[in-house]
């Protein structure tokens, strides 16, 4: 897993309440058996017309060349649905490593954090400042200090991480070195 | 609906308050607490199928390690298989290959494999009851949202992600933080016509798809202790609709009666111990919670979803919301929705005309829907622009069907019986349905092309999908029923 701390970007917003797994990346894409290529097929349906790569809309944020960058803002509860993993890696392909919205569903949240991805969760209030800001408003994102800013206008506020977890991503281990280093434990666990 | 918060999740309890069922079990289960961090957490069933478990047996392989604990993991085919001709190698090349590595992954890793052919094969939520190896007081995990259903039984059980399942593989253990609690009671006895798949819908319908995000959510009250075991995986598939954990309900004489006998069951003293270690799994009449509701069984009708998502639903006799009347959570997603569904703010949805019929899935694909659909379409057809599919959601299900003669009313009913898998749940198969076409589904997503990418979806339980497969519309099954 890569490590994160600071990033300073540009964003992408999809101003959607409730998006979910499906959206994110439809079922036809979970054929794979690798990790790797589910970037191009990031929503992939709101994406394209009928499935058709030739015919793009022209409304939807990603395809539009005004917005870039390496977060992705979006509206409340992202991520529900389904538990498939294939939804952060096809935002970390895609060349996402924060999420940012106002709440967000557990199993992604977990899915996200084990693949080097950032979900800030911010108020209500300060997401819909994020979504009113102009295309070319950077944001910065500081892990340490568990800050986010717009950074036009220095508007700031502090969001939550285990303490587990930011150690996990300032660093890049992720909890299987973990789990592995306490074998001993679990079998005397399991003996009991 | 009450709700009261009587519990501040932060706060230390003292010695001698009782405890919820779910902490029962969490405590018995944590291996050791990380300071300020998460808890680690033993495994007692892993359950794996062909879509999630790929990558992870590939991060196994590369870290040179096998699966620690494999006869505590349990395999099946079902995502990505087609419901037809099963007999024959998988036309679709990726799901072919997808199906042959699950295959290669479990016999490297000596895991025990109910695939296509098996007589065990099935949707991995339905076969893990039904062989007895889900029962009360485990932990379960599997990469698979709908494991919430094995909670039925009084288990923590709950969907992880595929680094989520290489851990599992790699140390029978999880990381994880406990959640906050919450039981939501159904008191009262339900009207005709009206299921546990309607109860489900129903609290949907109150709390919203994200109602119950960040909890484990405890089912308890008389209508849910008057359903039978089927039924009651029925509301807790659906308890991560509301955004849940997992769901769980109190073991008792249906649950046991349930387990006894079936293939993986305890026997005989084994099962004495066991039965007397699962009569301790309940809430203390002390315990508390950090949400509760409270809902009336007779206040609920048959229940159809109208939107794109599964806290979109209403009563079969009333009207679709508008943007005034509708709850805060849809607001700002009701016109896309309807945009999407083809639908209008505050017109009926009984007598939406429908094109297809599903009926299958982790949700309602059971022996008891089976002949809950059959008893209701004997002797009638299905509307002859409409097509019906029944997908059961085992091998032991669909021979059960048979053997009862279910096959033949569903036949002579002009519906189509197919081979068990997850099948138009989530359209990873052929099973699609054709974008603008009109689907009722006793499946638990109305996700935008969740079905097939346009398709529309309207989720509602065995009964009231069967009176739309006979009339070809949205239909009150009340009206139907002597």
């Amino acid at each position: 897993m890569k490590a994160i701390n600071t990033i300073t970007s540009r964003f992408v917003p999809i101003n959607i309440e409730n998006i979910d797994t499906d959206q994110i990346i439809p079922a036809r894409f979970l054929k794979a058996t690798t990790k790797d290529g589910f970037g191009k097929n990031l929503f992939r349906d709101w994406r394209y017309y009928n499935d058709d790569e030739s015919k793009t809309r022209a409304d939807f944020p990603l395809n539009m060349s005004q917005f870039d960058g390496e977060i992705l803002v979006a509206g409340k509860n992202f991520g529900c649905g389904s538990s498939r993993e294939h939804a952060a890696w096809s935002i970390l392909d895609a060349g996402f490593r924060v999420v940012v919205s106002s709440f967000y569903a557990d199993i992604f949240k977990n899915n996200a954090l084990n693949n080097g991805v950032l979900p800030v969760q911010v108020s209500d209030a300060f997401l819909q400042r994020i979504f009113l800001q102009d295309n070319n408003t950077e944001l910065t994102v500081d892990l340490e200090n568990q800050t986010i800013t717009i950074n036009s206008t220095g508007e700031q506020e502090h969001f939550d991480i285990s303490s587990y977890k930011k150690t996990c991503l300032l660093n890049g281990y992720d909890d299987i070195d973990y789990l592995l280093s306490i074998k001993k434990d679990i079998e005397v666990f399991e003996a009991s | 609906m009450d709700t009261k918060n009587n519990k501040d999740s932060s706060e230390n309890f003292p010695l001698g308050v009782g405890s919820t069922l779910f902490e029962k079990i969490w405590e018995q289960h944590i291996v050791k607490t990380i300071d300020n961090g998460p808890s680690v957490l033993y495994i007692d069933r892993h359950f794996i199928h062909e879509v999630t478990s790929p990558q992870a047996f590939t991060g196994l392989n590369k870290r040179g390690i096998k699966v620690l604990r494999p006869k505590q993991t349990i395999a099946t085919a079902d995502h990505n298989v087609p419901t037809l001709n099963q007999h024959l190698p998988i036309k679709e090349e990726l799901s072919r290959k997808q199906v042959e590595a699950l295959i290669q992954n479990c016999a490297e890793h000596g895991i025990e494999l109910y695939g296509l052919g098996h007589p065990f094969q099935g949707i991995v939520h339905v076969i893990g009851p039904e062989l007895g190896i889900t029962q009360p007081g485990m932990t379960i995990v599997c990469g698979d949202s709908h494991t919430s259903t094995h909670g039925a039984f009084g288990a923590i059980a709950f969907g992880i992600g595929t680094s989520e399942v290489e851990m599992v593989f790699a140390s029978q253990c999880l990381l994880q933080s406990k959640p906050k609690l919450m039981r939501i009671n159904v008191d009262g006895i339900l009207n005709k016509g009206v299921v546990s798949k309607d109860i489900v819908l129903y609290i949907l319908s109150k709390i919203t798809a994200s109602g119950a995000t960040g909890y484990a959510v405890e089912f308890a009250g008389s209508a849910i202790r008057s359903l039978s075991m089927e039924a009651r995986m029925t509301i807790c598939n659906m308890s991560i609709e509301m955004g849940g954990r997992c769901g769980l309900i109190a073991p008792d004489e249906t649950t046991f009666n349930y387990i006894k006998g079936r293939e993986f069951a305890p026997q005989g003293e084994a099962l004495e111990r066991k039965l007397a270690e699962w009569k301790q799994l309940f809430s203390d009449s002390d315990a508390t919670f950090d949400k509760e509701y409270h809902f009336d069984a007779d206040g609920i009708e048959p229940m159809i979803t109208y939107g794109t998502n599964p806290g979109m639903g209403i009563g079969v006799s009333e009207k679709i919301p508008t943007a005034e009347t509708i709850n805060e959570n849809d607001k700002s997603g009701l016109s896309k929705s309807l945009a999407y569904m083809g639908l209008q703010q505050g017109a009926a949805i009984k007598g939406q005309k429908i094109d297809y019929v599903f009926i299958g899935s982790c949700t309602n694909s059971r022996i008891e829907d089976l002949r809950m659909v059959a008893s209701f379409v004997k002797g009638k057809h299905k509307a002859d622009d409409v097509e019906v599919w029944i997908v059961p959601g085992s091998k032991q299900v669909e021979a059960q069907a048979i053997e009862e003669g279910i096959d033949k009313i569903f036949e002579e009913a002009g519906f189509q019986l197919r081979q068990p898998g997850c099948s138009a749940c989530l359209g990873m198969n052929e099973d699609k349905i054709p974008a603008g076409k009109y689907c009722i589904s006793t499946s638990n997503r109305n996700f935008e092309g969740r079905q097939g990418a346009g398709a529309r979806t309207l989720l509602a339980s065995p009964l009231t999908a069967a009176a739309a497969a006979i009339t070809g519309f949205v239909t009150d099954v009340r009206e139907l029923l002597n």
